[in-house]
């Protein structure tokens, strides 16, 4: 597995662990009736399934997918880099603001929120982008080797 | 991959895109306010990322992954996955579409959503029904030829 891959796939875990703590808290919050508690619901589903299964599922495909051609296996790896950085840290961004726009809106917090926002998109588009071209078949020399 | 997988894949990717395009539109506007009716948008976001990205996703790399039936490299029958591809995306389409429509032009019918859940679980049913018989140990194939 390459580094990119261990990176996006160790993130991963690190979000799982982080809405899972997050998702805990809501539910103990429920429980015990402790008010304010629910603007973090958003950032709990995202950080679940942008933070945790997109990342995990971009992660593995940059690693299994057909590789590219023998000299570039696995295309421009700049594109899942910068998937990589703009994911994690829209996400980050979001965890903070989305609440605090939330306690104060229509503040610099929501400016924030909007970055965030811009973040995570970009991110998607370049992970898109880095996967595209990798959604191919097997190579026809290989396959006849195969067949052989 | 086979070639209903690239088309499996690469139209979750466009799910993907779709579907976080409009979630950021979402979470700028809940920031900066400027534009509420994009919340019509909120269903179709969330019918593209659950069904059409992480769904079909799942469905077709497991059609290009999972064990083989046989040692000739036997996938089953593809006819299924066509029939789960086509009701998948022609149910997640009217479920995303419905909302922003209803709302452009003044209110539909209910009857697109209550397809779009009939075509999710022909899409379902589909899938399982192909899927079922491969899911089996790795080399089961190649000793089965053996046996």
């Amino acid at each position: 597995m390459q580094r990119q891959a261990q990176y996006f796939i160790k993130t991963a875990l690190v979000q799982l662990l982080a809405a899972m703590l997050l998702g805990a808290l809501l539910l103990i919050g429920q429980g015990l009736q402790i008010g304010g508690l629910g603007a973090l619901l958003p950032v709990y589903y995202h950080l679940l399934m942008l933070g945790w299964a997109t990342q995990l599922i971009g992660g593995v495909a940059l690693w299994m997918f057909p590789v590219l051609s023998r000299e570039r296996p696995r295309g421009d790896e700049r594109l899942g880099w910068f998937a990589y950085g703009a994911l994690n840290s829209g996400l980050l961004l979001r965890a903070v603001a989305e609440p605090a726009n939330a306690a104060a809106p229509r503040s610099v917090w929501g400016v924030l929120l909007a970055l965030a926002a811009l973040l995570q998109t970009l991110a998607i588009w370049a992970l898109v982008l880095a996967l595209w071209p990798r959604v191919k078949g097997r190579p026809a020399p290989q396959r006849r080797q195969e067949g052989s | 991959m086979p070639p209903v997988s690239r088309v499996m894949v690469r139209t979750a990717l466009i799910h993907l895109a779709l579907g976080s395009t409009i979630g950021g539109l979402l979470l700028a506007e809940k920031g900066l306010g400027l534009f509420p009716w994009l919340w019509l948008l909120r269903p179709s976001h969330t019918h593209l990322l659950l069904v059409g990205w992480t769904v079909q996703l799942a469905f077709g790399v497991a059609v290009w992954i999972m064990p083989r039936l046989d040692a000739a490299g036997n996938r089953g029958n593809i006819g299924l996955v066509w029939l789960c591809y086509g009701a998948l995306n022609g149910g997640v389409a009217l479920a995303a579409l419905h909302p922003p429509l209803a709302a452009l032009l003044g209110g539909l019918p209910q009857w697109p959503l209550a397809a779009a859940g009939l075509l999710y679980l022909i899409a379902a049913v589909a899938a399982v029904a192909h899927i079922w018989r491969r899911v089996r140990p790795f080399g089961a194939a190649a000793r089965d030829v053996q046996a």
